[in-house]
């Protein structure tokens, strides 16, 4: 390892002491130039400004939308970055817009082009959500995305940003104002672009979780008919019916019954009453010789009842004949 | 945030909502049927949105104040 003299290196090691002479020696065991002095200072001091004056705060940052209908990116418009993005992001969702705005993202007058661009993508309201971002380098190849313009305009931005600078272990100023971290440009894009097949999946466990309430609820309802209709006037609507038929016939039948038996009771009894009769009918007493003699219809059974020259009616048994009192 | 894509997100939640009131909530039977239709109309809405967009990669060239835009096919 040969460095010339003047040149700022970074050297790690362990320092031990020469007790003897009071010496210092360094044994370093790695060591690369420190070119980038300055700019790590520039960056600590713009770092420790921004972050007192609030702008990486928290309550800052804007919530990245849940389906961004326009997704803006700012990079180079050649490359892996924009080639990553546009991968990443068709692959979630195929039916993505994505609008590129080209910036230069190194060298002199990248910071100011980078502001320029978020704000203009403000002001006409390009998009929903902004990735900024590049591929990794060193620290002065990020240094646009140290620069304090691009801080304040990632600040002051209403579309909220996700910023992708370089890999996961580098950390930019941009990294630390901006509403999300995106550790490189591809994750930046499965950030900003919900999968569709995720959500279609969401949507679909939605329904089947609709469908098995439903039908846990109808079923409920279900078995509290089944039992209803499981009652026997329902399960057999005639038996009642029937019931009554039987019933019916069963009181006509007695009745019937009832109706023969009297009839048969009244000839009975009107038998008993004829025989009763027949013994005291006058008949039988007018067959031996007797005769009933009657005057104006009236039955003459004394013989002051009569007078002279009356006309009576003389009743027998084979018939009836006049005769005159005298 | 332009006006369809929040109203996805409303959507979605709207559909969480129903779906979860369906569950736990004691409903008859005609509150239920109406919560199921409008929780899968709404799953078919957002399924449309799904399917509604159009893939599109564009760049946005700025000359002079002008902005134009232009489909974009990344090199290599």
């Amino acid at each position: 390892m040969c460095q010339k003299i003047g040149t700022k290196v970074i050297a790690y090691g362990s320092i031990q002491v020469y007790e003897k002479d009071g010496v210092y020696q360094l044994y370093c065991k790695s060591m690369k130039e420190d070119g980038i002095g300055d700019l790590y200072t520039a960056y600590e001091e713009l770092k420790r400004k921004l972050s007192l004056e609030g702008l990486f705060d928290e309550k800052h940052k804007k919530k990245i939308p849940f389906m961004p209908k326009v997704i803006g990116v700012l990079t180079s418009n050649t490359g892996a970055v924009i080639r990553d993005i546009i991968n990443i992001s068709t692959r979630r969702n195929p039916n993505v817009y994505i609008r590129l705005f080209p910036v230069p993202v190194q060298g002199e007058g990248a910071g100011v082009k980078i502001a320029e661009a978020i704000e203009f993508m403000n002001e006409q309201k390009l998009a929903d959500v902004l990735i900024i971002g590049r591929g990794g380098g060193s620290l002065e190849d990020l240094w646009p995305f140290n620069e304090e313009i691009v801080a304040r305009a990632i600040y002051d931005s209403e579309i909220p940003i996700i910023s992708a600078v370089g890999h996961e272990t580098d950390f930019t100023i941009a990294d630390f104002v901006a509403d999300l971290r995106a550790p490189t440009p591809s994750a930046a894009a499965e950030l900003a672009v919900t999968n569709i097949e995720d959500l279609k999946y969401t949507i679909n466990l939605y329904k089947n979780r609709l469908k098995m309430a439903l039908h846990k609820k109808t079923e409920v309802m279900r078995l509290r008919f089944e039992k209803c209709m499981n009652a026997g006037c329902y399960k057999d609507p005639y038996k009642m019916i029937n019931d009554y038929y039987i019933l019916i016939d069963r009181r006509l039948k007695s009745l019937e019954n009832s109706v023969v038996q009297k009839l048969k009771d009244s000839k009975i009894r009107g038998a008993k009453a004829i025989t009763k009769l027949d013994t005291l009918s006058p008949l039988k007493t007018l067959t031996r010789g007797y005769s009933i003699v009657q005057s104006e219809g009236r039955v003459i059974s004394r013989v002051k009842d009569l007078k002279k020259g009356d006309i009576v009616d003389l009743h027998f048994s084979d018939g009836s004949a006049k005769a005159e009192i005298k | 945030m332009t006006k369809s894509e929040k109203d996805f997100e409303e959507l979605m939640q709207k559909l969480e909502e129903i779906t979860t009131k369906l569950e736990t909530d004691k409903l008859n039977l005609d509150e239920s049927v109406k919560l199921f239709e409008e929780g899968m109309q709404i799953s078919k809405e957002c399924n449309e949105k799904l399917e509604d967009a159009e893939k599109r990669i564009t760049m946005l060239i700025r000359t002079n104040d002008e902005i134009k835009e232009e489909n974009f096919v990344p090199e290599g």
